[in-house]
């Protein structure tokens, strides 16, 4: 996965060709796993042609609510995004780290290996590409480079698609992470329906990417085709469904941890976790050290941890956040605030799912604007521990 | 380790359905390790030898329902280096603990004919109501790769991996589609301990809460957005929180805060 500066689609595909794609794909070595239903959402798994992705179908979503809707077309790509992110493959929600076995005074400690999968990861969205590339700065971006997330992404194909529509909980164009692709894939393409019309305008992103598209059949972009890309992007922009004013905001959280609005929050939230799950740049894990009965046996396993479970924060004898409070103003704070301080950037694209997802709504862009409205500076105790 | 070196492993029954204890039977491929390393000494629901204790491990199933048990336990209690809980009935009081809500009294009217020879208590109550409780493993009934997983961390001095967060946490790390969010079917997981690997979620259907309230529960706010938004009218939100784990504190509070 490399990006060159091509902010444009040169080539232009059908259905078929992209099929042949597809295929191209797959003889290559890739695993290719893209959208497709799956208990009534758009999830991510192995597909192998285009008849398996969600083909006219939407998702309508709000605040704690998902429901899919047929459309009126035979789009490929109309759909914005499910519960799953692509960090379940770059970032397995457990992973054994390495087994240890006891042969009498024998003793053999065998590290997992990097994976030699290749994945070709198909409609990836503006917000997604942003989210790897953060995760990828967690990962890899250091001294310490995490040898699994490493090969993982190495080896990723991504084809990106620009978004055609944009759902009631996102909030991207004001992240500045969408809804144009604008790097980190090696294809990218525009779903054009209109009429009988059924195309996709190709941007290239990398030579791999130049290759697997010189495999099938297409035809040059015309200077038009280029201007359909900005119009379909141009109305995804416009059908946002929210947005967060990022001006000072790492300030902000800072400035207000002693906001009443916590205390409301954690009235509603269960701390279930469920937002950093489906957040698709949370990278926080758990380390557990199994054995079996024999005692002769151990594993050391990687799992997807929360600040929102009580054992994350836990420290020689307690927990540093018992509260709720706390613990979804850890979430809220690190999302777009202190991740900056950590990594430069923030930690959070605008995708919306953890909005969606929610089981109770709870909305991050709601509460960051209820907390800028009642800002109440607490100059006395600005950093009040563990409450 | 030479097999007089094996801890003695005993097994108890109170009031209860014996699923747990079918649970460590249903061991099946892992049984046989259990036997090599432990020394089954109390465990009828297995086999008829008995040996007296004291014993290094008692697992107790079932809740205390009769002064005669409320009794027994304190023997177990004395007899047992560590004594580990399993299953809703030991740790919460079980679908029993239904009586706690009414008069065990009518109950035995109806239900025998001669209700002067029941010695019943008035309440269903988890074991550690009445002792000490060195580890309570939930569920209705327990997941045997939890209940290994205990055994393990006792044979080998550490601490078991039972995580107390919530079972969203297991929908979400095997990539289940949110019932509630997706479907709008009432589920319990956000309030509910993790454990059972999200069976129900996995199956489409809500969580059954059989693991009993996970740490930090915000079972209120549930409960009203089952209300407002899934339509669930109280009275069966009192249901849904009237199961294995009725009387388990915040379950409790909220089934009776909302039966009004
Ligand atoms: S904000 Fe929502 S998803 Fe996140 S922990 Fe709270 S209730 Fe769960
Ligand atoms: S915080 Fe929410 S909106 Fe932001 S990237 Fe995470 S899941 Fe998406
Ligand atoms: S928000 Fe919480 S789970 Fe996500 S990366 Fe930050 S500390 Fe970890
Ligand atoms: S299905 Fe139930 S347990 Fe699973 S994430 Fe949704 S609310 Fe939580």
């Amino acid at each position: 996965m490399s990006s060159c500066d091509t902010k444009r689609p040169s080539r232009v595909i059908d259905r078929n060709a992209l099929d042949d794609l597809l295929g191209t794909l797959r003889s290559r070595g890739y695993t290719v796993i893209g959208p497709r239903i799956c208990d009534q959402a758009i999830v991510y798994d192995e597909i192998q042609t285009t008849d398996d992705l969600p083909v006219g179908w939407t998702d309508e979503q709000d605040a704690g609510s998902y429901r899919l809707k047929k459309r009126g077309d035979d789009a490929l790509f109309g759909y914005v995004l499910g519960p799953h992110s692509w960090k379940k493959y770059l970032f397995p929600s457990a992973q054994r780290l390495w087994q240890v076995t006891r042969d009498g005074e024998d003793i053999s400690l065998s590290p997992e290996g990097g994976e030699e999968v290749n994945r070709a990861f198909i409609a990836v969205r503006a917000c997604e590409l942003h989210a790897m590339a953060i995760q990828a700065k967690v990962f890899i971006g250091s001294e310490f480079v995490d040898p699994t997330y490493h090969v993982r992404s190495k080896n990723a194909f991504t084809l990106a698609v620009n978004c055609g529509q944009a759902g009631k909980t996102c909030f991207c164009a004001s992240m500045n992470t969408g809804p144009r692709v604008d790097g980190g894939f090696d294809l990218a393409l525009t779903e054009v329906l209109d009429g009988a019309r059924h195309e996709f305008l190709v941007e290239v992103g990398s030579e791999i990417g130049a290759e697997v598209l010189g495999t099938v059949d297409s035809r040059e972009a015309r200077l038009e085709d280029q201007h359909t890309v900005d119009d379909i992007v141009a109305n995804t922009v416009a059908q946002m469904g929210r947005s967060v004013d990022t001006a000072d905001i790492g300030d902000l959280l800072k400035r207000n941890h002693a906001n009443a609005k916590w205390d409301e929050i954690a009235e509603r939230c269960l701390s279930c976790a469920n937002c950093t799950m489906v957040c698709p740049t949370c990278f926080c894990s758990t380390v557990e050290d199994v054995t079996d009965l024999s005692g002769n046996h151990a594993e050391r396993w990687r799992r997807w941890d929360s600040c929102f479970t009580m054992d994350f924060s836990y420290i020689a004898g307690g927990q540093v956040r018992s509260s709720t409070k706390s613990r979804y103003r850890q979430w809220m704070t690190h999302k777009l605030g202190t991740w900056h301080d950590q990594f430069g950037a923030s930690g959070c694209v605008g995708c919306g799912r953890c909005i969606t997802w929610c089981p109770v709504a709870i909305d991050i862009t709601e509460e960051v604007a209820a907390i800028r409205r009642t800002e109440v500076e607490d100059a006395t105790e600005p950093l009040k521990r563990g409450a | 380790m030479g097999r007089k070196d094996k801890p003695k492993l005993a097994v108890w029954k109170f009031a209860s359905c014996d699923g747990c204890q079918l649970s460590l039977l249903d061991c099946e491929d892992q049984l046989l390790d259990i036997a090599g390393a432990v020394e089954i000494a109390y465990f009828p629901e297995a086999t008829k030898a008995v040996q007296p204790g004291p014993y290094d491990l008692s697992l107790v199933e079932g809740s205390i329902t009769t002064p005669h048990d409320a009794e027994r336990i304190h023997q177990i209690r004395r007899d047992s280096k560590f004594l580990v809980t399993i299953g809703a009935c030991a740790t919460a009081g079980g679908i029993q603990a239904l009586r706690n809500f009414k008069d065990v009294r009518e109950f035995a009217r109806i239900v025998y004919a001669s209700p002067q020879f029941i010695d019943a208590l008035n309440k269903s109550t988890p074991i550690a109501d009445h002792v000490k409780v060195d580890f309570e493993l939930r569920g209705c009934p327990v997941n045997k790769k939890q209940l290994i997983e205990v055994l393990s961390a006792f044979l080998h001095e550490r601490k078991p991996n039972v995580p107390t967060h919530s079972v969203c946490v297991e929908c979400k790390r095997q990539s289940i589609v949110c019932v509630m969010v997706a479907h709008g079917t009432p589920c319990l997981g956000p309030v509910t301990q993790a454990g059972c690997g999200a069976i129900c979620p996995a199956y489409c259907r809500g969580c059954y809460a059989c693991f009993g309230p996970k740490e930090t529960p915000n079972v209120a706010a549930l409960g009203c957005w089952w209300h407002d938004e899934l339509d669930v009218p109280y009275r069966d939100v009192v249901r849904a929180l009237r199961t294995y784990n009725a009387v388990a504190p915040p379950f409790e509070k909220e089934s009776v805060r909302n039966e009004h």
